[in-house]
């Protein structure tokens, strides 16, 4: 009963699609519009999150201070906060009367919302967790023994790190990062509330579907089955991690 | 528990759940006395919010038993969830374009107000916003409702009207998304209802669009043909077109049907 509760939705979004159109739909303007920003924003918030978030997991992994599990329950939050209660909070804090927007505003002249960049914010806000998590695990998992013969050779710490820990914590990384890119693929409550609406600069994916629904249904399915092909691909490329063959 | 003890216990559970699930009767509801002419479902356009909420205790009153639940939205996408299947029983809509694209599938509509556009701009309007022609300016955030609501087509119209371009940062999907971003802060002006500004109070102000630069809106409202409740729907428009709703939907700011 769970699988036919699982393949049911699918198997109605395969079989209601446009297969004689779907040529056409795939390749409109609008379509590609969004199937490139949302590309070029997944991409953006996966390296956002891997710049911010692989030292937070080392920290999470090797240090040990005051408010740990504090620090660890905020690294999850977006993980269970419902995504656009995520986007409200972005919203009142970069926002142009937000506590940290206004002070972007003044000093830089910067404003993130209605902004590609805010969109790429939303989405590392709620992806990021996925990445730390996964990547604390393998560094956890790590014998660090290595590394201290790598240091008894006479590596230096970063030496170390490039050519000892990085090599060995990188299946793991993989796997967070491409979680992480899914995540930020798929992303609509925060998008939608902080980012905004507009073709060519926020409207990702999931917002084109959303809208489409409303107006133009072959095109909603149509790109339902894209992000559906690569949540697919996803499953398949981390098939190792999560249905453990060995 | 003890194992004997568990068997008439659950039977008292399930016997309990079939009391509170059966005997619905409530007297004196609606029409015809039965579980399901109790509740009423009313799909209505955003703009409607204040008027509808503000309506529904009198029409409870005069009908005993009876609960008005609403959906507010753009009227685009509820005429999608209309023509999904969606358990309306009632669908006002804020223009004539989506009481046709569902056409087929509710009674004859009936234009029960009318509504202008006005621009919404931040309280105390410190972009000092003064027009149309104003919105595009380059230093302006404006947001509009998007091209499938019938706020953004109407607001498309009147901008075409004068021949304006504006840049909207955002097109949002229903009306109310447009004051909500002006009254954050995020954006500095919005064309949105002039019930909308009067709606919102104090949180943002309106500027006024001359009548002659004006688009009028109709609003039309019918009885959703699968419903299950075709009395008290058709009581329901009725109140609202022509009874005591009409006197709600001045108070906010609509115009009369004509």
């Amino acid at each position: 009963m769970a699988v036919a509760f699982l393949l049911l939705p699918l198997a109605g979004l395969v079989r209601e699609a446009p297969w004689t159109s779907i040529g056409q739909e795939l390749t409109s303007p609008g379509v590609l519009l969004a199937l490139r920003l949302s590309l070029v924003c997944s991409v953006g918030a996966l390296a956002l999150s891997a710049v911010i978030g692989v030292p937070l997991a080392f920290v999470l992994a090797r240090s040990e201070f005051q408010g740990k599990n504090l620090v660890r329950a905020l690294t999850t939050l977006p993980m269970v906060l419902p995504p656009v209660v995520g986007g409200v909070a972005l919203l009142l804090a970069f926002g142009r009367k937000g506590l940290a927007g206004a002070w972007l505003e003044r000093t830089f002249g910067l404003t993130l919302p209605f902004t590609t960049l805010g969109a790429v914010l939303a989405e590392a806000f709620v992806a990021m967790p996925f990445l730390v998590i996964t990547t604390e695990a393998g560094l956890r998992a790590m014998d660090r023994r290595f590394e201290d013969a790598a240091a008894t050779l006479g590596a230096g710490r970063w030496t170390s790190f490039r050519r000892v820990t990085l090599p060995i914590v990188a299946p793991s990384l993989g796997a967070g990062a491409a979680l992480c890119w899914a995540r930020a693929l798929g992303e609509f409550g925060a998008t939608i509330t902080f980012a905004g609406n507009l073709p060519g600069t926020t409207q990702t994916m999931p917002l084109a579907v959303y809208l489409a629904l409303e107006s133009d249904t072959d095109a909603a399915i149509a790109l339902s089955l894209v992000l559906l092909a690569v949540s697919l691909v996803v499953l398949v490329v981390l098939r190792d991690r999560w249905f453990p063959t060995a | 528990m003890h194992r004997r003890a568990r068997v008439p216990a659950l039977l008292l559970l399930v016997a309990l759940l079939a009391a509170a699930c059966g005997g619905n009767d409530q007297p004196g509801s609606g029409s015809g006395g039965r579980a399901s002419s109790s509740k009423l479902t009313v799909f209505a356009a955003a703009s409607l919010t204040k008027a509808f909420e503000a309506t529904r205790d009198g029409f409870q009153k005069e009908h005993p038993g009876v609960s008005v639940t609403f959906n507010f939205a753009g009227s685009q996408a509820l005429a999608t969830q209309i023509q999904q299947g969606a358990p309306a029983d009632v669908f006002a809509s804020a223009d004539q374009k989506n009481m046709t694209k569902v056409a087929d599938l509710v009674g004859a509509p009936r234009v029960f107000a009318q509504n202008v556009l006005e621009i919404v701009v931040a309280k105390g309007n410190p972009k000092e916003i003064r027009s149309l022609g104003d919105l595009a300016r380059k230093d302006l955030i404006v947001v509009l409702a998007g091209p499938e609501v019938p706020a953004g087509r109407y607001a498309a119209e009147a901008l075409a009207k004068q021949g304006v371009t504006v840049k909207p940062k955002s097109l949002e999907d229903n009306v109310k998304g447009v004051v909500n971003k002006v009254a954050l802060g995020s954006a500095d002006a919005g064309i949105v209802y002039a019930t909308d500004v009067t709606a919102a109070g104090d949180e943002v102000e309106g500027v006024e669009i001359p009548s002659d630069q004006n688009v009028t809106a109709t609003y039309p409202i019918a009885v959703v043909k699968a419903s299950k409740n075709q009395q008290l729907a058709q009581a329901w428009v009725d109140h609202v077109a022509s009874g005591a709703g009409q006197a709600f939907l001045k108070d906010a700011g609509f115009l009369p049907p004509e």
